[in-house]
Formats: C-alpha cells, structure tokens, sequence
C-alpha cells in the first residue's frame, strides 16, 4: 500500500506516539462524552443533573426523559457506531490495500440501503397483525439483512477454490451497487410521496430515532465484530506487503479475509441499519490517524474507533443544536466537515497519498 | 390569491371575536400540520401556540413561531425544548421512536385525520375544538366548513358547463414532470373545483413520460405558487415538448394555487375551489 511509504527514522517516535494516542484519544472520547451529554436544546444539563443524582434528589420528568430517554441511548449508539465505521474503514483500506477502500466496497451499504427502501415502500404489503409487532423496526432490520445477504453474494461471486479474489469482489460490488440502485430507481417510482420524504431522510442518516431497543439490538453485534477486527493488526500489517508475502511470513490469509469481511458485514450493517446512511467517518477517521502515527494496523485499528466515536459524537452534538428545535440529518454534516478535511489531507500529502 | 388571504384573515378575524373568552386549562400548544397551524388560530387559539412544523407558513404570525423541523422527521430533544402541554399533530408525524419519548415525559399527544372529505375536515376542527377546550367555537367553525364544502361539493357536480381536464404538476425537474394521479389532496381539490382530473389511472404522485403528459390532453395546468421548481412561468411551462402540444398549452391555461391547500383541508378550502373554479373557467 502506497500509504506505508515511511521515513524509516521516523518510524519509532511515531510508533510511540501512536501508543499515546490511544490515551489521548480515550480522554478527548471522554470529553466529547460529557460534552454531549451536556447539550442539546432543553437546556438540561449534566452539571445540574450530577448533583442531583448524587444526593439522590428525584429528577424532574423532563430531567429524566432527556437524559435517559434521549441522550444516553444517542450517545451510546454514536460511539458504537462511530467506532464501526471508522475500524470498518480501517480495516477495508488494509484488506483492499486501496486508500479509498469503505465498508461500501463489500456491498453492505447499498445492500443496506436497499433493504432499507424495500421496506419503506413494500413494509405496508405485509400482515397488519405483523406490521404491529414489527411495523417500527421493519426499516432496521430489513436494511441489515440487505447488507448482510449481499456481503454474502459478493463474497460467494469472488471466491473460487477457497480462495477470495479482491478484485472479483471489488468489480462485483460495483455491479451489486448498480443493481441496488436500479431496484431503488423502480421502488423510487412506486412509492409514494411521503415514502419518498423518508427514503431520503434515511439516505442521510440520524441518530435522533436513539432508543434503548435499538442499541441492545446493535451493541452486541457492533462489540463483538470490533473486538474481532482488533485481532486482525497484525494479519492486516503483513497483507500490505502482499497476499503471497503475507503467507509467507505464516499469515492464513483467507481465513483473514473471511473473518474481516464478515466483522465489517456484520459492523456495519447493524450501524447503518439503526442510523442510516452515515458517510465519511470511514474513510476520514483512518487516513488521518495515518498521516498522524503511522499504519501500523495493532494501534490504527483501536485509535480508528477511539477517532470515528469522537468525531461522530461531536457531528452528532452539532446536528441536533445548529437548527434547533428541529434538526440536521448527520449524514450533512459528517460529509460537509469531513469532505473538506479530505480534500485538505489530500492536497498536503499528495506525495504520500498516491494512488 | 392575495384577495383570498385578505378573504381568510376577514373570516378568522370573525370567528375569533365570535368566541365568548374560555378558561384555558393548556396554554403551549405545539402545531404541526399545516391545516392543524390554520384551525388553531381559525379558532383563536394562536396566542397559545409556542411552536410549528416546517408546513405551517399560514397564517402570517404563524412564521414567527420556532420550527420543530419537518413532521415526518421530528427530534425528541427539539420538541422538548418548546416545552410543549400539548402537541396536535397530523396523522402521518413522526418517527414512531420520537412520538414513544415524548408519551414517556407525559405531553398530550392529539392525532388528526388527513382526509378531506368534507365530514372528516369537520370532525378534524372538532377534535382539535376538544383538546383546546374550545367545543362550542369548533362546533360553529366545523360545521360553517363542512356546509361550504358541501355546498362546493354539489357547486362542483352539478357544474353543467363543458368539463375541463387539469393536469397537477407537483414538480418540474430536468424536464421530466411529477404529476398527480387519483387519491391525492391535488386530486380532491380539482374534483372541488369542478373539473376533472387529467391522470386518474395511477394512485399518488409520479412522473410522467412525454407522451403520457401529451396524451393526458389537459386543457388546464395546475401547480403550485411557491419558489424553486414549482415556480416555473407560463412560457416556461409551456415551452416543454411534452406540454407544448396539449390543448392547454394552446390557450396558455396554468393556474397557481397556494402549495397550503395541496397540504391539507381546513376552512379556506372551500373558497380557494370557488375560485380556482372560477380562474379555470374563466368567470
């Protein structure tokens, strides 16, 4: 990967500078934690709230409500799913050893997305008796299905005798990406205006619709697909020399292959089938963390969900205050900050950054 | 338009000076729905109004309330912040999650019906009469709304002149226009009008090939008067290939109508149909 082109005796104080970013990050996620926790347009704010809960003073309904209600469920749903784009990205951009590499590459997002409008559209086709028990998650659920059964199709059209063709998988994704888009033109024109309103809404992802169900059902899968992909570092640093290198040196590579696609699958399709479409946090979270400290896969993997949490949080933070009381869909702001920044790494580091 | 909106002023300005003073048990009120907007202050009950959807632009004071946002995509913690009693909302506001936290901080949450049908426009202003604790006022408004709409109803039917066909564009984008089919405000708003849809094979709105909008013939164009896409000029409109040969291209027959009476159906419905009746067919 043109990313690890390093300047060899800078390489240690970066390694070591890498190790301190992990506490430098994990301070800066606390912050923006509490940041978060403090504003938002009611105006309750933690510090009122703290000595409440400490003297064990009842709070107020509204207290209560936007604090645990609204907030918590928020905050933490922002930092998984934060933190599932951003290693997604990571991990993606190793694998594919392409800069430009995003979970969108294995088919989830437009997988996802298809499900998602599938449901939106055809959802009032099923049984009412159904739709009353499932009718409000109907999107979620269908949206990672979506992702998941095409990660499976691109993942079965690439693989041939055991052995997963990167560049199968990225031209199928593609054809994939068409083919979702065709069936959402066709769903586009049967649906009806207000589902048109909430297709795309949806396209640009929110985590106002936060609730305690929605991150007991996106949490276990989200931790249990990150703390699996930390465990690819070492696999991930020996690919960027090459597939054939990498098993040289003793890496199982397909097994690699297969365990970081279904972690970024499953990671991102439970992010994006609660919060919608969120773009750029995967991409802009790792490659800065590059030009920061390095490529090295063991740190750039837990600074990566340390960095996307943060960055989320704080877009999070910033959707639901800049137009108050009404609010900006995330997936806005996170392209109209993060976009910039892209453009501004990649005009610095054209050299470095080379395709 | 405008002689409407002075026409609509004047008969919200009776109907509030027509209401004997209430004891009002709740005072912040949060609108949304831009019929549900209207009713509230056709009932004189704007003072109690603290917030509005992004559809509520009618009447004029009603912009200088706070905007919760778009009512299909309403953030619990901005709804909150408004500090609302009570929240009428038309049906459809949402997400479901939002409306579940805002039950939880125990706001009273009212919801009304879409139809406009002239009975179920009543039942709206009566319901809404209800939650305001202003019955008697609704009772009078609800039913002087339904008589009016009755009254355009049979207008409409019994209309014995040659029955013009009006094709409703939402929109118009790279070309391509977004019309109305049956089933829709667009749709019942032309039938009250008297005239007769153009494009009644299809349910909602969809955009429509060239030649289905030719073959559609419409003898009048109806959209509606706000900016951006909708704000097209008659030699713009009818300067496209698929609207250029329709008979209402030939007599340049566009009628505008304010995008409020496509939203929902409230107490100026009927005397804005009077007079698109009247701008259609000439009087």
């Amino acid at each position: 990967m043109a990313v690890t082109a390093d300047i060899p005796n800078n390489v240690k104080s970066r390694a070591s500078f890498a190790r301190q970013l992990h506490i430098l990050l994990g301070l800066g996620l606390l912050v923006t934690c509490l940041f978060s926790l403090t504003t938002g347009p009611t105006g309750v704010s933690l510090l009122e709230v703290l000595p409440k809960l400490l003297s064990r003073t009842p709070l107020s309904k509204l207290e209560q409500v936007v604090l645990f209600d609204i907030r918590l469920p928020r905050l933490a749903l922002g930092i998984a799913i934060g933190a599932a784009l951003a290693v997604s990205g990571a991990v993606m951009q190793g694998l594919f050893r392409n800069p430009l590499a995003d979970p969108g590459i294995v088919g989830v997002s437009s997988g996802a997305g298809l499900g998602a409008i599938l449901a939106i559209v055809l959802g009032g086709l099923l049984p009412a008796s159904f739709l009353a028990i499932f009718g409000q998650y109907l999107v979620a659920v269908s949206a990672f299905l979506g992702g998941w059964l095409s990660t499976i199709i691109l993942y079965k059209v690439a693989t041939r005798s055991g052995r997963t063709s990167i560049a199968t998988m990225l031209l199928a994704g593609i054809a994939m990406g068409a083919l979702a888009g065709a069936v959402s033109g066709i769903m586009t024109y049967i649906a009806t205006d207000d589902q048109l309103r909430d297709m795309t809404f949806w396209g640009m992802g929110s985590l106002a619709g936060a609730n305690w169900t929605k991150v007991m059902a996106a949490f276990p899968i989200i931790l249990a697909c990150l703390g699996t992909s930390f465990c690819l570092g070492r696999g991930l640093n020996a690919i960027a020399l090459g597939e054939a290198t990498a098993g040289h040196i003793g890496i199982r590579v397909q097994r690699m292959k297969n365990i970081a696609i279904l972690c970024v699958a499953g990671a991102t399709g439970a992010s994006v089938a609660v919060s919608g479409g969120i773009g750029f946090i995967g991409i802009v979270a790792p490659h800065l963390l590059r030009l920061m400290s390095g490529p090295d896969h063991r740190t750039l993997l837990i600074n990566s969900a340390l960095l996307g949490a943060i960055l989320l949080i704080l877009a999070d933070t910033i959707s639901r205050q800049i137009v108050a009381p009404a609010e900006l869909p995330i997936g806005i702001i996170t392209a109209v900050l993060g976009a910039p920044i892209f453009l501004w790494i990649l005009l610095r580091q054209r050299s470095v950054v080379d395709l | 338009m405008n002689m409407l909106t002075r026409r609509g002023f004047a008969l919200m300005a009776l109907a509030a000076f027509a209401l004997p003073a209430q004891a009002d048990t709740t005072q912040k009120v949060l609108s949304i729905g831009s019929d549900v907007t209207e009713i509230v202050y056709a009932l004189g009950a704007g003072d109690r109004l603290i917030a509005r959807d992004t559809t509520s632009r009618f009447p004029e004071a009603a912009n200088a309330l706070p905007d919760v946002g778009y009512m299909r995509r309403l953030s619990p913690e901005g709804v909150l912040s408004v500090d609302p009693e009570l929240i009428l909302a038309s049906e459809g506001s949402g997400p479901l999650e939002t409306i579940e936290v805002l039950q939880a901080a125990d706001i009273d949450y009212v919801t009304l019906g879409r139809g406009y049908a002239p009975a179920e426009v009543a039942a709206k202003i009566r319901k809404i009469g209800d939650a305001l604790d202003l019955s008697e006022a609704a009772e009078t408004l609800a039913s002087t709304t339904e008589t009016a709409l009755n009254d355009q109803l049979n207008a409409a039917e019994n209309f014995d002149g040659a029955r013009k066909k009006v094709m409703f564009i939402l929109s118009i984008r790279d070309g391509k226009i977004t019309v109305s089919g049956a089933g829709t405000n667009a749709d019942a708003m032309i039938k009250l009008a008297g005239g007769e849809n153009a494009l009644t094979d299809f349910q909602g709105y969809k955009t429509l090939s060239d030649e289905a909008a030719s073959t559609a013939a419409p003898d009048v164009i109806l959209m509606m008067n706000s900016t951006g896409s909708h704000g097209a000029s008659a030699a713009e409109v009818f300067a496209m290939p698929s609207l250029a040969i329709t008979p209402a291209a030939e007599t340049l027959n566009l009628q505008k109508i304010d995008g409020i009476f496509i939203n929902g159906s409230g107490p100026r419905t009927a005397g804005a149909a009077k007079q698109l009746h009247d701008a259609i067919y000439g009087n």
